[in-house]
């Protein structure tokens, strides 16, 4: 049985409880980036890069057994432990599931506050980008 | 003439925290702090004095006129232009680029050429671009070398009759270079071409006398020097400004108006349609007025002593790169350091109080020239301390830690 998404923010929202000030979040955020696995260079296309970025951002999905998975790098290792977040939060799941997640917990854990306003136009596009492809997959079941 | 202290105390947003630590404002060449004397010029004229101006009779209409014509004087001197009705007043440095393109674009004809230069900002390359494909002219450019410092050669080369105009920064925004524009000036005037420098980031920093420059057009931001946003200056020799034809229509800039024809008014107004920023406009003065007390001479022998000086300790960290070594420089210096993202540097510095710029900074092509993305960029003003480089510099090294 797959974890939902619900849960998923749940238990974000307990481990940011953890940290009492900014460096240890920014350093959860840097570890969860260098561990996002990398993708191929061939795969970074025009076609799969997010803008409202002031870094760069490539997003791709694949499905597999109607459950959406994503594939995500950035140039810029802070992102990349957001976009880590979302992935966990948001991959391996339905498409309406992605859909309808309204991913409340990213005020919970302070991330918008934390980041500029920049970054948390950034954030917006990230989430728009996966909620595009899952409508993708969702009209073509 | 007045210690560190004094100083800073001009600039009351200086003295506040960000995340719960003192600021650090680096970020001057986007745009400076505000002094007291230009903020309360600011109350006090919605207070005291708000009206429009020109052309009313009422008290209040000619106390706001009176002080807002104070400024074009004060502009005239600042600069040392020989009529006060050679300073026209729009929104920013963007503008008044925008509005002598967009005058060019009535005179250009096919096959004339404009020269700008590989460092300028996206606001001196896009309004020409939009000019040359409206006009057929040609855009022409002078590249930089390794540097940061424009190639000369070249651009003797690429002057010849066809030139009609070489719009070129003064100071870039991005590498710092302070270019030879008495030189390019002298250069392009030899073939007749006229100059258009553009002083965004010079104005706060280096003396101009656009009489000794003898350049044709200079603009700049009031914003960059202490003063509001939402006002700039084009400069214009006399002779020149009357040639071209207006920017936009609208009331202010017009003699005579009938359906059949009408007539324009002279300088500077044939340029200034519409209700400018007042307000502005009048606490300009404020913030040059500052300046001048200060001593543009002493602003630039301080701000070189913080450049060498964070220069140097900026170069003792390892992996760190410059962008921009001109020999002449002002005080901005642009950095990446290796295997770090100049984003992820600008957003732990912000969690440590200080403030930087990180990106392209509207120079794309600079950015493309040093195969980079973007960079990390401090830029200094006045009241920047040695202790605030001390500062920076460990923060610097405390991200590094975090992020490699």
């Amino acid at each position: 049985m797959n974890i939902s998404i619900e849960e998923i923010e749940k238990e974000i929202i307990e481990e940011f409880e953890l940290f009492d000030n900014w460096i240890d979040k920014y350093e959860y955020l840097i570890d969860l980036g260098k561990s996002l696995p990398k993708i191929e260079e061939h795969e970074k296309t025009a076609e799969n890069i997010i803008s409202g970025c002031q870094s760069q951002v490539w997003l791709n999905a694949k499905k597999k057994d109607n459950k959406v998975h994503f594939f995500a790098d950035s140039d810029a290792i802070m992102t990349k432990g957001i976009i880590a977040i979302l992935i966990r939060v948001l991959s391996h799941q339905e498409p309406k599931e992605i859909i309808n997640a309204n991913l409340d917990f990213i005020n919970t854990i302070g991330l918008k506050e934390q980041l500029s306003p920049t970054r948390a136009n950034g954030l917006v596009s990230m989430i728009k980008k996966m909620k595009i492809y899952a409508l993708g997959f969702e009209k073509i079941l | 003439m007045r210690n560190e202290k004094e100083i800073r105390d001009l600039f009351p947003l200086l003295d506040i925290k960000v995340n719960e630590r003192p600021l650090i404002y680096f970020d001057n060449a986007a745009t400076t702090q505000k002094s007291r004397e230009v903020i309360a010029e600011i109350e006090k004229f919605y207070l005291h004095e708000n009206s429009n101006i020109h052309r009313g009779v009422h008290h209040l209409s000619q106390i706001s006129t009176d002080n807002f014509e104070k400024t074009r004087t004060t502009v005239q001197n600042f600069i040392n232009a020989e009529y006060n009705h050679e300073i026209i007043f729009t929104k920013g440095t963007t503008e008044s680029i925008n509005l002598l393109a967009s005058c060019y674009r009535e005179i250009l004809k096919k096959d004339d050429e404009i020269i700008i230069s590989e460092m300028e900002h996206h606001s001196n390359i896009v309004p020409w671009q939009i000019c040359c494909q409206n006009t057929g002219a040609k855009l022409k450019i002078i590249p930089i070398d390794i540097n940061g410092n424009l190639d000369l050669k070249i651009f003797k080369k690429l002057l010849n009759s066809k030139t009609k105009l070489v719009a070129i920064t003064h100071i870039s925004n991005s590498l710092g270079t302070i270019n030879p524009i008495e030189n390019i000036i002298k250069l392009s005037h030899e073939k007749n071409a006229k100059v258009l420098i553009d002083g965004a980031q010079s104005a706060a920093h280096v003396k101009i006398d656009v009489q000794s420059l003898d350049a044709d057009f200079y603009c700049f931001s009031a914003h960059k020097l202490f003063g509001p946003t939402g006002v700039g200056v084009l400069y214009g020799k006399e002779k020149l400004l009357n040639l071209l034809p207006p920017y936009q229509g609208g009331g202010e800039m017009i003699k005579d108006v009938s359906f059949e024809k009408t007539t324009y008014a002279p300088l500077p107004f044939k340029f200034e349609a519409g209700t400018p920023n007042i307000c502005g406009v009048v606490a300009f003065k404020k913030a040059i007025e500052l300046i001048k007390r200060i001593g543009i001479d002493k602003i630039q022998e301080h701000e070189d002593k913080l450049l060498a000086y964070a220069t140097k300790k900026l170069k003792k960290i390892k992996g760190l790169k410059i962008y921009g070594e001109a020999e002449l420089k002002s005080a901005i210096i642009s950095f990446n350091i290796d295997g770090i993202h100049h984003y992820d540097l600008g957003l732990i510095l912000d969690k440590m109080g200080i403030a930087i710029r990180t990106g392209h900074h509207c120079t794309q092509p600079v950015m493309k020239k040093f195969k980079i993305a973007g960079t990390a960029r401090i830029s200094f003003a006045y009241y920047n301390t040695f202790d605030e480089i001390d500062e920076c510099v460990k923060a610097i090294e405390k991200a590094k830690k975090m992020l490699l």
